[in-house]
């Protein structure tokens, strides 16, 4: 069988899906979010370079680089909040990230 | 490998390269002179985006690409990007008082305010997907760290917290969409995607474009990605939901607009679907929800989701005219929102702030002048002529009737009447509630930002000139 862009594209949709699931199922742990939105983003990774080498194109991959590279930003940033969280609220359960109704 | 390599042209960055280098000097002079440096460092910002301003007015009018045509200066990118520093100044002097009596006064927030302006200038001229993310996470990352600032507040973090989770979420759903567009176009690039985009198109592309406007609407807070907005407004400190409300604002509404008119002009009718859905739906809910709240910052969130509407109206037209509409729109939405929240600011009693609709009670006796500058900004959300609030959505208004949106113009005269009953409830509590406890005297910095934004409500009919001819203009430089 040979393994074609459908497949990629197939894979990294289930892995999108699986996160945007993650983050809205999930009632347990703030953390369980943030490995959520890391597997968001490298589902998209996938479909970069996919399309990529699919199309022979070398933007897709520069793309993706730069994504990683926010990607690793963004949980510094979301793990230094979730810190602070912590802090004031002693727990970092979902159902206590609830202080606002909304 | 091609071995000569031309450097590109750096003049149309120049306000993004102050900035930039302007907020490296502020970290390190942060970093040694530590907490004694804050009043300083707020200046020092002030003057940066002053500068940044006046190098944004010096840029050409026409359009100009640089970066290997990743990055993009016209009429358009002038005027959105004059509106966001105006709006990130008024972020710093909204705030210089209010830090330091909550004391809270860390050198970081001028830094993160600067660093996400540039977020904004980037977004606002991006030409392609990669600019228009990166550009777009700058921004966002540093609207987080803003957003829990108070950091040892429960609220604000949470705010942060809430503000991380689904701004993460959007940017993925951003992303996603790129991806798609770049795989079924072929291309990063805004004209080449609209090159590649006419006619009809397949459903890749299409996709790609839902999850793209998806990521969108998150930072414009239109429904049905709304659902962040009012816990963060009510959590984080006010002065950075006055800069949460005014400024991200205006980089969104140009991002949308530079995004769906310059890449997507081909495909206008399937988008042009999704904004007017997406465009009711934030008019009624800005107008229905916004009536039983008591906490006015969370009363301005909602009335923040319903003004993003009556703008996406604008859009929706995809015309000159409805772009014109959009940024007269978001100019005068400036000025009520930072006008309105510089009346917030004024509601404290020693070390006390109030934040409900109630403690405006009898304001009219107590603070005559204070309570007219908000019934004005009131009168003018509410759309009420003379005031400039009515132009603002005369001129969306007047481009979806051209453009045969009419039932679109209609839903949002429906919508703004409603609107107006909390509105003017508001008026009522000052002007005819039995008076409670005087505020104390405004911070001098909170009256000037009040002083201007009510000028420019109240004398708006007189020279409507300058703003709309500039929009005009701004608006023609998209469709050339």
């Amino acid at each position: 069988m040979v393994i074609g862009l459908g497949h990629y594209l197939t894979v990294a949709a289930v892995l999108f899906t699986l996160g945007v699931f993650g983050i809205f199922i999930n009632r347990k742990n703030v953390i369980v979010i943030l490995m959520s939105i890391e597997l968001i983003l490298l589902a998209v990774n996938i479909n970069m370079v996919a399309f990529s080498t699919h199309m022979n194109d070398i933007v897709g991959q520069v793309f993706a680089l730069l994504i990683l590279t926010v990607a690793a930003a963004e949980a510094a940033i979301g793990l230094a909040i979730l810190v602070v969280f912590f802090r004031n609220r002693g727990s970092i359960a979902v159902e206590d990230v609830n202080m606002m109704r909304g | 490998m091609n071995p000569a390599f031309t450097i590109p042209a750096f003049g149309p960055l120049l306000p993004e390269i102050i900035l930039a280098v302007g907020v490296l000097v502020l970290i390190l002079f942060g970093a040694f002179r530590g907490e004694r440096s804050v009043e300083g460092m707020n200046i020092i910002a002030l003057a940066l985006l002053a500068v940044a301003f006046l190098a944004v007015l010096m840029l050409p009018s026409e359009r100009v690409e640089t970066m290997a045509g990743s990055f993009v200066v016209d009429g358009f990118a002038k005027f959105m990007k004059s509106l966001t520093l105006i709006a990130s100044a008024c972020g710093v002097i909204l705030s210089m008082d209010y830090m330091r009596r909550e004391r809270i006064a860390r050198f970081e927030y001028p830094i993160l305010i600067v660093l996400s302006t540039i977020g904004m200038l980037m977004v606002i001229s991006a030409n392609d997907l990669i600019a228009l993310y990166l550009g777009l996470e700058l921004l966002s990352l540093s609207s987080y760290v803003i957003a829990a600032f108070d950091r040892d507040n429960v609220r604000s973090t949470e705010a942060g917290l809430k503000y991380f989770v689904l701004g993460a979420l959007s940017s993925g759903m951003l992303l996603y969409g790129a991806s798609l567009v770049y795989g079924f176009t072929g291309s990063v690039s805004f004209p080449v995607i609209a090159s590649v985009l006419q006619g009809n198109v397949g459903n890749g592309a299409i996709f790609g474009l839902v999850f793209v406007a998806a990521g969108i609407a998150f930072k414009i807070s239109a429904v049905p990605f709304h659902m962040w907005t009012p816990d963060v407004y009510e959590g984080s400190p006010t002065p950075v939901t006055a800069f949460f409300a005014a400024a991200p604002k205006m980089a969104g509404m140009a991002m949308a607009t530079r995004v769906f008119i310059d890449a997507f002009p081909g495909i206008l009718v399937q988008w042009q679907q999704i904004i007017v859905f997406i465009s009711i739906a934030s008019m009624a809910l800005g107008s229905f929800a916004a009536i039983g709240q008591r906490n006015i910052k969370r009363l301005m969130a909602y009335s923040s989701i319903g003004n993003v509407g009556y703008a996406l109206i604008g859009l929706a037209t995809g015309t000159a005219e409805g772009v014109q509409g959009v940024a007269i729109y978001m100019a005068i939405y400036l000025a009520m929102t930072l006008g309105t929240f510089a009346v917030i600011l004024g509601m404290r009693r020693g070390n006390v702030m109030f934040e409900t609709i109630d403690d405006l009670s009898g304001l009219a006796r107590t603070h005559p002048v204070m309570a007219f500058c908000l019934a004005m900004m009131m009168f003018s959300l509410a759309g009420i002529p003379p005031l400039a609030g009515f132009f603002a959505k005369f001129y969306v208004f007047a481009a979806a009737i051209q453009a045969n949106l009419v039932a679109l113009a209609v839903i949002g005269v429906v919508t703004s009447v409603i609107g107006a009953y909390y509105y003017l409830r508001i008026v009522k509590v000052m002007y005819f509630d039995e008076p409670v406890e005087r505020f104390e005297p405004m911070a001098p910095g909170v009256s000037f930002v009040l002083v201007v934004s009510s000028a420019v409500v109240l004398l708006f009919w007189i020279v409507p000139a300058p703003v709309v001819n500039a929009a005009g203009a701004a608006a023609r430089s998209l469709f050339l």
